[in-house]
């Protein structure tokens, strides 16, 4: 009954498959199967990972929860914690970008709120091609169309993230969601299935054919009289995850239950596995009594259903009525479908025959680990080979084109499309070098970033992931927060391709450097490999969500500048230093060289004279220096106050002026500070050992600056307002 | 003065206003259920922001017919002062309690963004901290803010000053670009002829501390709570 053709639908190798004989002690039957392969799946069991993600350090003293969970957690005192997590939705934005993007929102939510959190920010890494192609925009559209609608409708801000653009990611975008939410320390919840005899009960929408993968719906021994085909992409319903979060919410408050897990991917084969998988017991369910919203449904299609909005709860047996009766208050279903049982089988049964009889350990511990060959790719030696084009002639021009770069130019038209003050915690609204949310009650405030250099992991894999580290870091270092916790989403291609394992190898032993540099735990994340479309891959793209502490939300700053005559002080050095960098990409269409170097120790010293400046109140604005340089991050600091300021910036350095401008030398923060502050500021940072010099003031209506006396740059403040502001627009309002 | 903040499925601005009036203004609040019938003797009832029912039908369309409406209608009736915010202020046009309708914003998007509103009748029970002519800088955040009503309608609302807020530029000029979801007469707040209840897209409870950017919303509840 099983034959090749079947394992390779269900995407299980021979060997694969004969593992699973011999742990199940037999033949599994269809739906057995069909419960392996998405449990195996690379997507489930990180099977071509685990090996590399085990050398990220995880542990940390405020660490509650490491990887392993729906979510990590980070003590924060006060008696809270901070529950965060990141996740992929690449491949169904691309092909269905709205519903998509939104579910992307929907399953984050879920893996936030399962654990007894109220989710309090979203942010998003999105990835696209570029904007002259109209399927482009059109999946840019939509993906935003679907975020807002999912966010904005569940009350959950949307507070930042990045989004980006390069030809690689034409045919696979890239849907990255992170979402934050606080919790009592002593009301965390897991997924646990304890307590033999305890009701297992599902909760939230029916369940129905969508989500079940495509592959395995031309098989011929089932589903001749169902449709053959379904969307693989599910459809997004806000409204009712928005009371299923209310209602798990109470009944966790008070806690009725003993463990809960959400149906995102892999759904209720997932839940039903993983629970007791962690407890050491097992489950047996019966799927006559799961809520459906389709007729004859077979139980691989019910077992492997993706349909959103959909929860597993336990409960203690004596507070079953208790927990439907707050369920019914939001008008919502609690059903008993099953019990925890001691043996450590998952059991399931359909018209009164026993369809699933498997161990969880196998189906959940036991995939094979795969270590897959690497091989150093061949384009890398003739993309870090850069010849330097010849200078520009009006750098003042250039200036104006890098800032109308997509990747660069003002967001505002995607973020005015979130909902990003509902809650009421946004301090600093998005544009800003990091998220900041005050938490209600106390003095701190919790920052947030998501970033990753894609460019200089694919010229560089290893230092663009040290780099992804360390400029997330210096994002929050920029608000004034200390980072407190990693998590990350890895996008890659096909692992199967040694080259592609190569750079992940690299980009991860880039990232586990800076982080312990940092001394900050990795507490989770998500590895989305295949992202290649016709053969091409994209470009290795680690998103780094980090999550950073600051200690008085008063002393809070932005990036713009605040006063006419404050100085401006560069932290960190400016070198000679061109390749990977926006101004490469956007002026001479060049993807190439070295990225910047950089020393972490050096990175973490600047990083932590900025931190403690802010903290001392000694500055008025600090904006980190990364994609476009100097020139671009001292006329963002000029537009990004609350009005326009001008600057004067008289430099020194004897690099080439397009290099000293555009270049992305990495360690650099560009500060103002009044004059009554600059001596404090700059003894702070001559006694961390780190570079700081004024290099000009802030004022007037113009941005000049001067190379050894020499204006290189000189324009009005509101020229390259409009042109940061219009690009966007602009570029999406094509017909 | 006693507050109460509407829960209906799918509010999402519940707890904000609720915060603000608590703690912001140390004023007694409570939560009132939807499904109740029983207001708990407050003396103003708010209809927060969200998406009641998910608004997968008209805004604010499903909301209305939730069993606590009939008392908050009898309350509106009585002379108990109503403040509906975004969400809310759709529900009362859908209760008829405002006269017209909200339409999709005219660039077709959500739009979340600071505004500028111009007090034009400081003469209510919710603006009396204000001045005539007085700019606000309060967020809206909404897909279905584009207020509409027939000619005559807004002709009898402008003679009877029913027109509470207008969206300005931040010197006060109504212009195009500054009513940013197309409303008819850029009406962004609207108070029924007796004066008791008032309808706003913006969001006060947003714009109530300095922290969060702006403080001109909580003139609004402050006006409310004054002797």
């Amino acid at each position: 009954m099983i034959d090749p053709k079947l394992l390779a639908d269900h995407n299980l190798t021979l060997e694969e498959y004969k593992r699973i004989v011999s742990l199940v002690g037999r033949e599994p039957n269809i739906t057995e199967l069909g419960i392996f392969s998405l449990m195996w799946s690379e997507h489930c069991s990180y099977k071509s990972s685990r090996a590399f993600l085990k050398k990220l350090p995880t542990k940390g003293k405020h660490v509650i929860q490491g990887p392993g969970e729906n979510a990590g957690i980070i003590d924060i005192g006060g008696g809270l914690a901070v529950v965060f997590k990141i996740e992929s939705h690449n491949h169904p934005s691309f092909i269905e970008p709205f519903q998509g993007a939104a579910t992307g929102v929907g399953g984050i939510l879920r893996d936030i709120f399962t654990m007894g959190a109220r989710p309090i920010a979203l942010l998003d890494s999105l990835r696209f091609g570029p904007l002259d192609n109209p399927r482009n925009r059109a999946i840019m559209d939509g993906v935003v169309a679907g975020i807002s609608s999912y966010g904005n409708s569940i009350g959950v801000p949307t507070v930042g993230g990045e989004v980006y653009f390069d030809d690689c990611y034409s045919k696979n975008p890239l849907v990255n969601v992170f979402c934050l939410g606080l919790v009592e320390k002593d009301k965390i919840f897991y997924a646990k299935a304890e307590g033999v005899g305890n009701p297992v009960l599902y909760v939230g929408s029916k369940t129905g054919r969508d989500g079940i993968h495509g592959a395995t719906m031309a098989s011929a021994e089932f589903g001749k009289e169902t449709e053959q085909k379904r969307p693989n992409v599910q459809v997004g319903d806000p409204f009712k995850e928005k009371l299923l979060l209310e209602a798990c919410l109470e009944v966790m408050d008070k806690g009725l239950i003993v463990g809960i897990q959400d149906m995102g991917a892999a759904g209720l084969t997932c839940s039903t596995a993983e629970m007791p998988a962690k407890s050491g017991t097992g489950i047996s369910i019966n799927l006559d009594l799961v809520p459906q919203r389709e007729e004859g449904m077979t139980p691989y299609e019910i077992m492997l259903s993706e349909s959103q909005e959909r929860m597993l709860l336990v409960a203690k047996k004596e507070n079953v009525t208790e927990v439907q009766k707050i369920f019914a208050k939001w008008d919502l279903d609690a059903v008993d479908i099953g019990e925890v049982t001691a043996g450590r089988n998952l059991r399931v049964s359909f018209c009164g025959e026993t369809v699933v009889d498997v161990p969880v350990d196998a189906v959940v511990n036991l995939c094979p680990v795969y270590r897959r060959p690497s091989r150093k790719p061949a384009y890398l030696q003739a993309v870090q080979k850069l010849d330097l084009p010849p200078l520009a002639g009006d750098l003042g021009a250039a200036l104006l084109k890098v800032i109308a770069s997509p990747i660069i130019a003002d967001k505002e038209w995607v973020f005015r499309q979130y909902d990003h003050m509902v809650q009421t915690n946004t301090a600093l609204l998005p544009g800003a070098d990091a998220a900041v949310l005050r938490v209600k009650g106390q003095k701190r405030a919790l920052a947030m970033t998501l970033d990753g250099n894609a460019l200089y992991c694919y010229l560089d894999p290893r230092t663009g992931g040290a780099i992804a580290v360390a400029e997330a870091c210096r994002n929050l270092a920029c608000v004034g927060a200390r980072p407190i916790g990693v998590t990350n989403c890895l996008n890659f291609g096909n692992p199967e391709k040694p080259e592609i394992m190569w750079q992940f190898k690299k980009v991860i032993e880039g990232m586990t450097e800076a982080c312990r540099i940092f001394e900050i735990p990795v507490t989770g994340g998500n590895v989305s490999f295949y992202n290649d479309t016709e053969g091409l891959s994209i470009h290795p793209t680690p998103v780094l969500g980090i999550v950073g502490l600051i200690g008085d939300v008063d002393r809070l700053i932005g990036p713009g500048f605040k006063e006419e005559g404050d100085a401006v002080v560069l932290l960190g050095e400016n070198r000679d230093e061109l390749g990977g960098s926006e101004y490469l990409r956007a002026i001479h269409g060049l993807e190439k060289g070295r990225p910047p170097g950089i020393d972490l120790e050096r990175e973490k010293a600047v990083q932590e004279v900025c931190i403690q400046a802010i903290a001392s109140g000694l500055v008025r604005s600090a904006h980190d220096i990364s994609e476009g340089g100097l020139a671009v991050c001292a006329a963002e600091s000029c537009i990004l106050g609350r009005t326009e300021i001008g600057c004067v910036l008289d430099l020194e350095d004897k690099a080439r002026p397009d290099a000293l401008l555009f270049g992305e030398a990495q360690s650099r923060i560009l500060i103002s500070a009044s004059g009554t502050h600059l001596s404090k500021l700059l003894d702070l940072a001559a006694e961390k050992g780190v570079p700081a010099k004024v290099i000009g003031r802030a004022g007037g209506k113009e941005l000049v600056i001067r190379q050894s006396g020499r204006d290189v740059v000189r324009l009005p403040v509101h020229r390259l307002f409009l042109a940061w502001k219009n690009a966007l627009p602009e570029a999406l309002s094509v017909r | 003065m006693k507050f109460g903040v509407v829960i209906f499925p799918g509010s999402n601005c519940d707890y904000d206003t609720f915060f603000v009036l608590k703690n912001g203004l140390r004023q007694e609040t409570v939560f009132l259920w939807h499904k109740d019938h029983d207001l708990r003797g407050v003396d103003c009832v708010v209809l927060p922001g969200g998406f009641s029912y998910g608004d997968y039908l008209r805004s604010g369309a499903i909301a209305r017919f939730s069993p606590l409406m009939q008392e908050v209608r009898e309350f509106a009736d009585r002379g108990g002062s109503v403040l509906g915010i975004c969400n809310g202020f759709q529900v009362l046009l859908e209760l008829g309690l405002l006269p017209g309708a909200m339409l999709r914003n005219k660039n077709l998007k959500f739009l979340c963004q600071y505004v500028h509103l111009r007090v034009d009748n400081p003469e209510t029970r919710f603006t009396r901290r204000t001045r005539r002519g007085q700019i606000l800088r309060i967020p809206i955040a909404h897909f279905d803010g584009h207020y509409f009503s027939p000619p005559e309608t807004l002709r009898d609302l402008e003679e009877h000053g029913q027109v509470v807020f207008r969206y300005v530029d931040e010197k006060g000029k109504p212009t195009e670009a500054a009513n940013v979801n197309g409303s008819a007469a850029g009406i962004a707040g609207l108070i029924n002829r007796r004066g008791n209840v008032l309808g706003m897209m913006p969001h006060p409870e947003r714009a109530s501390e300095a922290l969060l950017g702006s403080e001109d919303g909580r003139l609004i509840f402050e006006s409310l709570v004054q002797p």
